[in-house]
């Protein structure tokens, strides 16, 4: 059979044989599903890399604010880490996509189309994310003996030049693990983008199923987009092995 | 003139009263040793006069200057209380090395730091910096690691890492130099080799201040020997005389306690 014949067809994966099903997947299938899987994963590494971006450093800010000694700031901090831990990431994107509209009189305020869902999706993802940081990174300083700034501060270094050669790297070498474990999750979590139609990998295998690119019906590019996370998870796994080992110079 | 004069300091930590009215004074190149018993405030004193802890009364001179004055220096900047600081150097009794880096670099570190303030560091820098490692290891072979200059302070015994931090305590030049007991972390054969750098410091007329346990070394290398009891002076005097005819009778049961 032709490739041909399976681009018009608009077939359904469910009143197929058993057999059949399995010839639903042919070069011409395989290469575009690939294709919009590839573009569908961009979108979700485009959201994992600057969900990093943003709340690693944010995360760092608001673990500064919940060990402020100003009250009122560590209470602020502590309320926003114990929000966002205590709600299902879903349930924030979408209060973030959706809430806007109803608050501004003009409409919502998200740019149209594929860019406020990515835009939106930033925003909670970071928010988030750097909630969960804030409190490994709390961890890791707590964790660094108080000798050690003492040890700074009678050799006459200013606070953030304790922080910044003393602290910071024994603060890293401790919260790796815990760290290169949320990346993790993280990569699989931006399917959660999916609930506002962000156009992530999932979002992309699923569109098979429900018809595009003249198929309908599909679901092995559902099962296929596994491959992805499990391939990005892999590499990152090996990444942070690497760096770990980097920093087993000093204990 | 005295290079430390220290007034009538006092601390507590809530209800508890730690530092009852502390005073001594002490001459340039002299050794003055404090005893006392676990709690009698011996540390704590120590890192009031290295601002660790703010004491709640008193006053500290250095070179008869009033450096700190607890009456107007609760608030001071931290670019004041850096500049005060670096009139005293401290060894702590665990060490307390960057893990991070090696025996050099943990001597090199303040000083390169510090180095960066001077106007002349952005013409100069490689002839600064090439001068603070000179002096680095001219420290460290002062107290017998030349060799271990690159090892990291988890490939180095406890004495040899008490050793970095004094010569990283040295690398900024203080005036004074505090020893919070310096071997109380170590092996009995270990001890030895802390107490032959302090003793070779003095021989330099190194101006120390030791909080100790060790009686025999205390007699030996100290001037002055100072016993604390319960937050008070109880005794000072000169060390031998001290030792062998304690006038005040905790001192003497205190040092009757290590004879058994």
């Amino acid at each position: 059979m032709s490739s041909a014949f399976w681009q018009f067809q608009t077939i359904s994966f469910f009143n197929k044989t058993h057999s059949e099903r399995w010839f639903l997947m042919d070069f011409a299938v395989i290469s575009t599903v690939l294709s919009a899987l590839t573009e569908g994963f961009m979108q979700t590494l485009k959201l994992f890399f600057i969900t990093l971006l943003g709340a690693l450093p944010l995360g760092l800010i608001i673990s500064f604010g919940s060990m402020n000694r100003f009250a009122p700031l560590r209470y602020l901090c502590k309320t926003l880490v114990w929000i966002i831990r205590g709600t299902p990431l879903m349930l924030q994107l979408i209060i973030i996509f959706y809430i806007p509209g109803y608050l501004f009189e003009g409409g919502n305020p998200w740019p149209s189309g594929e860019s406020g869902r990515f835009l939106a999706a930033c925003t909670a993802f970071i928010l988030n994310y750097a909630c969960y940081f804030s409190e490994i990174y709390r961890g890791g300083i707590e964790g660094v003996p108080v000798g050690q700034q003492e040890a700074g501060q009678v050799l006459g270094l200013t606070k953030s030049q304790v922080f910044f050669k003393i602290t910071l790297l024994q603060m890293i070498k401790r919260i790796l693990p815990p760290i290169s474990n949320e990346v993790i999750t993280l990569v699989k979590d931006t399917s959660i983008a999916r609930i506002i139609s962000m156009q992530e990998l999932i979002w992309a295998g699923y569109s098979f199923l429900k018809g595009s690119h003249g198929y309908s019906g599909l679901i092995w590019p559902l099962f296929f987009t596994g491959v992805y996370y499990l391939l990005f998870s892999g590499l990152l796994t090996i990444l942070f092995g690497k760096l770990e080992k980097k920093l087993s110079y000093f204990k | 003139m005295s290079i430390l004069t220290v007034k009538d300091i006092y601390k507590n930590f809530g209800r508890n009263e730690i530092l009852k009215g502390i005073s001594f004074d002490m001459q340039a190149g002299e050794v003055l040793s404090i005893l006392g018993s676990s709690g009698s405030g011996k540390t704590t004193l120590l890192r009031c006069l290295n601002f660790l802890e703010k004491a709640d009364a008193g006053q500290v001179y250095v070179d008869d200057a009033l450096i700190f004055d607890a009456k107007t220096d609760k608030k001071m900047t931290a670019r004041e209380l850096r500049s005060k600081q670096l009139n005293f150097g401290l060894v702590f009794q665990n060490f307390n090395l960057f893990p991070q880096y090696t025996a050099m670099e943990n001597v090199c570190l303040a000083p390169q730091l510090l180095a960066r303030e001077n106007p002349e560091y952005k013409t100069h820098h490689k002839e600064m910096i090439e001068k603070i490692r000179e002096d680095a290891a001219s420290l460290l072979e002062r107290v017998g690691l030349s060799d271990k200059k690159d090892f990291y302070p988890s490939q180095l015994s406890g004495g040899q890492q008490q050793r970095v931090s004094i010569a990283r305590a040295l690398a900024l030049a203080p005036k004074v130099l505090f020893f919070d007991e310096p071997t109380s972390a170590l092996d009995p054969e270990l001890t030895g080799e802390i107490l032959n750098v302090i003793r070779s410091l003095a021989e330099k007329d190194m101006t120390m201040v030791i909080v100790t346990h060790e009686i025999e070394f205390a007699k030996n290398v100290s001037d002055t020997i100072l016993f604390m009891d319960k937050g008070v002076v109880a005794e000072q005097g000169p060390a031998v005389e001290l030792i062998e005819n304690p006038k005040n009778e905790r001192t003497r049961a205190f040092l009757q306690s290590f004879k058994r």
